[in-house]
């Protein structure tokens, strides 16, 4: 399941030092000493920035393709040479995808089955990672090295049994079923960040306020839960995007009842949705990709740090 | 509510790098001797009775969901491989156990060794490209101006937000016949061969997308975490080997390689587990085919599932699978394990 891709909430703002980890020495950050040589000769500094180039443009380009596709009119997009700009755009093909088949239901589901995954999950993972974090009880290695071996999960090898049990318990053909899953595919990762999370936050502001006659509960909701928003934040964004784009069990466990397919689903089958349309093919690629886009941008301003750190330190 | 002793905060102890919970302080606030933890502490304002029972509560809902979710299939996987299971016991249920039987089918097919031949070739080329490209982007990115610099990390987040779906089908648009960008490029580059040329009809060129595809996608990663491994060594290091003579691929093998060899080996090994079990990219894309060109051993035990029916096969498969993919990276499993069982 895509779930074990690193959080992309882990990338850190373009050029910013790692929050954590090592300290980063002066002097490190800016051209290692070796790059200043380089950065004399004009020659070799024009082909690193040459190089630079041909790794935005190969990076850029696809995503870029897909943007001009989606806003370029259909006789354009079908004329022997291609625009590399879209001069007269058109929302057209934007029209075309949100007024296809379906098209609301695949959001709803998406979105239906991403949230409930991810709130339960932020749920369960909250309380075990206050038991591990902050409580001291037989057993918590143990529970612990359980997470991390269910972090390890070889799910693209559990779908047959999945669709199995689902079909057993007649959740095959449910978003229940795949509700369930993305709240286990994404749980251990879970627990992992916030108990590094929760393990940051001193736990003598807490009992700061027990003394002043707040109960565990009380302290908790004040004192910890505020601190603890960006790693909260931070985590399910992470889970939000894992569970969005999961396909291998969506495709497998949704088959019948074909209102029920998310939007990975729907997209892998453009061809029978939109034919040869390849503009509104785009322009449903580009609008499922938004979410996770905003979610990017999200992570890299506020959440960055957070993120780094409990994935880090995690 | 109440509940045992805090842990001391982090950043207390030896590892306040890494904040680590339930390790005492040295200098322990708890009883010498070592009595129940925390027993003498100074707060009193803990009841002690209940809180026994608390951490299991909590721990309660996670346990479950893991047992049901996750123990549960992987016993049920392995269980059913060593069974008769197909669509009739998938309806009527009452499969019958017969020990080794799709084991011996799986490991006696020729088709089942091409497969895995194929997917140790499909998970080398991508590995060592991701890695190699993924080192290179960083190098350079060290070394780049602020504001180029920028640009290329930036452009890499930008690939790696991309989500799978969307990338597969803008892939497959890139790549189309008639109206694809790729054709018209060579085209106009002189190739005239490619002029609606069908890439996806044959099994090689097939196979080469998908490689670029999951290159393009996995760069990202490998490339940023090694750019900011890279900003942690210090630049005096590099000047010393450059006064001493050395030139740069020197510099990069005695100096910046050796201080950055575990994350080189962590990331090589999460790129060989992604690209090993690799199944939405080459689904998407291709199903396995043109001619089963691209069908690696996750997409093959699910074929062998869906389309013939063989649950049993199909989940040996992906038991086999599963045991190749832990032999070949056994002793990072090892590591990390070994590392967490200590730590935590």
């Amino acid at each position: 399941m895509s779930g074990s891709r690193p959080a992309p909430g882990a990338a850190r703002r373009p050029g910013s030092r790692p929050a954590s980890g090592p300290a980063p020495r002066p002097g490190a950050r800016r051209g290692l000493g070796a790059g200043r040589a380089a950065a004399r000769r004009p020659a070799a500094r024009a082909a690193l920035n040459l190089a630079a180039l041909a790794v935005i443009v190969v990076s850029v380009f696809p995503v870029y393709w897909m943007a001009v596709t989606a806003f370029t009119p259909t006789a354009d997009i079908q004329s022997d040479t291609p625009s590399f700009w879209p001069s007269h755009p058109t929302l057209d093909h934007f029209a075309t995808a949100v007024s296809s088949d379906g098209f609301g239901h695949f959001w709803r589901n998406s979105l239906l089955v991403t949230i409930s995954a991810v709130l339960l999950s932020l749920a369960v993972a909250l309380l075990a990672a206050f038991a591990v974090a902050r409580l001291r009880w037989r057993g918590r290695r143990a529970f612990v090295l359980m997470v991390f071996i269910a972090q390890m999960a070889p799910w693209e090898a559990l779908l047959i049994s999945m669709f199995v049990i689902a079909r057993d318990t007649g959740m095959l053909d449910k978003l229940s079923m795949l509700t369930l899953l993305y709240f286990m595919a994404t749980l251990p990762f879970t627990i992992v960040t916030l108990r590094g999370f929760l393990a940051a936050i001193p736990p003598e502001l807490e009992e700061a306020a027990m003394m002043d006659g707040a109960s565990r509960a009380v302290a908790f909701r004040r004192v910890v839960l505020p601190l603890l928003a960006p790693g909260l934040m931070s985590t399910s964004l992470f889970g939000f995007i894992t569970a969005w784009n999961e396909f291998a069990f969506a495709n497998a466990l949704i088959i019948k009842n074909q209102d029920d397919r998310t939007l990975p689903v729907w997209l892998s089958s453009f061809g029978n949705v939109f034919g040869t349309d390849w503009g509104a093919t785009m322009a449903a690629a580009a609008l499922f990709m938004l979410p996770v886009l905003l979610i990017f941008l999200a992570l890299q301003r506020k959440v960055t740090t957070g993120a780094l750190a409990g994935a880090v330190k995690g | 509510m109440s509940v045992s002793p805090p842990v001391p905060a982090p950043g207390l102890g030896p590892g306040a790098d890494a904040p680590l919970a339930g390790r005492r302080p040295p200098g322990a606030r708890t009883a010498p001797g070592g009595g129940p933890p925390g027993a003498l502490r100074r707060r009193r304002w803990r009841p002690r009775r209940s809180a026994a029972l608390w951490p299991y509560l909590l721990i309660a809902p996670a346990v479950v969901g893991t047992l049901f979710l996750l123990a549960y299939p992987v016993l049920r996987s392995v269980i059913i491989s060593f069974q008769h299971f197909r669509t009739g016991e998938l309806i009527r249920g009452g499969a019958v156990f017969v020990g080794l039987e799709n084991y011996r089918e799986a490991l006696g097919s020729p088709e089942f060794w091409a497969v895995v031949r194929r997917t140790f070739a499909w998970t080398a080329v991508n590995v060592v490209l991701i890695m190699v490209i993924g080192t290179l982007t960083a190098l350079m990115a060290v070394r780049l101006g602020r504001r180029m610099r920028l640009a290329v990390l930036s452009a890499l987040v930008l690939t790696w937000a991309t989500p799978v779906l969307a990338a597969t089908t803008i892939f497959q648009w890139l790549f189309q016949s008639r109206l694809g960008v790729v054709n018209w490029l060579l085209v106009a580059a002189g190739l005239d061969s490619f002029r609606d040329h069908t890439w996806f009809a044959d099994g090689t060129s097939t196979f080469a997308i998908l490689v670029m595809l999951v290159v393009w996608q996995s760069v990202p990663f490998a490339a940023l975490t090694l750019y900011a491994g890279l900003t942690t060594i210090p630049g005096e290091l590099r000047e010393a080997a450059r006064i001493d003579g050395a030139g740069g691929a020197q510099t990069f093998r005695h100096v910046v390689f050796p201080i950055l060899r575990p994350l080189f080996g962590l990331i090589t090994s999460l790129e060989v587990i992604w690209v090993f079990k690799c199944f939405a990219q080459i689904w998407a894309v291709s199903k396995g085919g043109p001619d089963g060109a691209t069908t690696t051993l996750p997409i093959y035990a699910f074929q062998v599932a869906q389309s013939l029916h063989k649950y049993d096969l199909g989940s040996a498969i992906s038991t086999l699978t599963v045991l190749i993919l832990v032999a070949a990276l056994i002793t990072h499993l090892r590591r990390i394990l070994r590392h967490e069982a200590e730590v935590r």
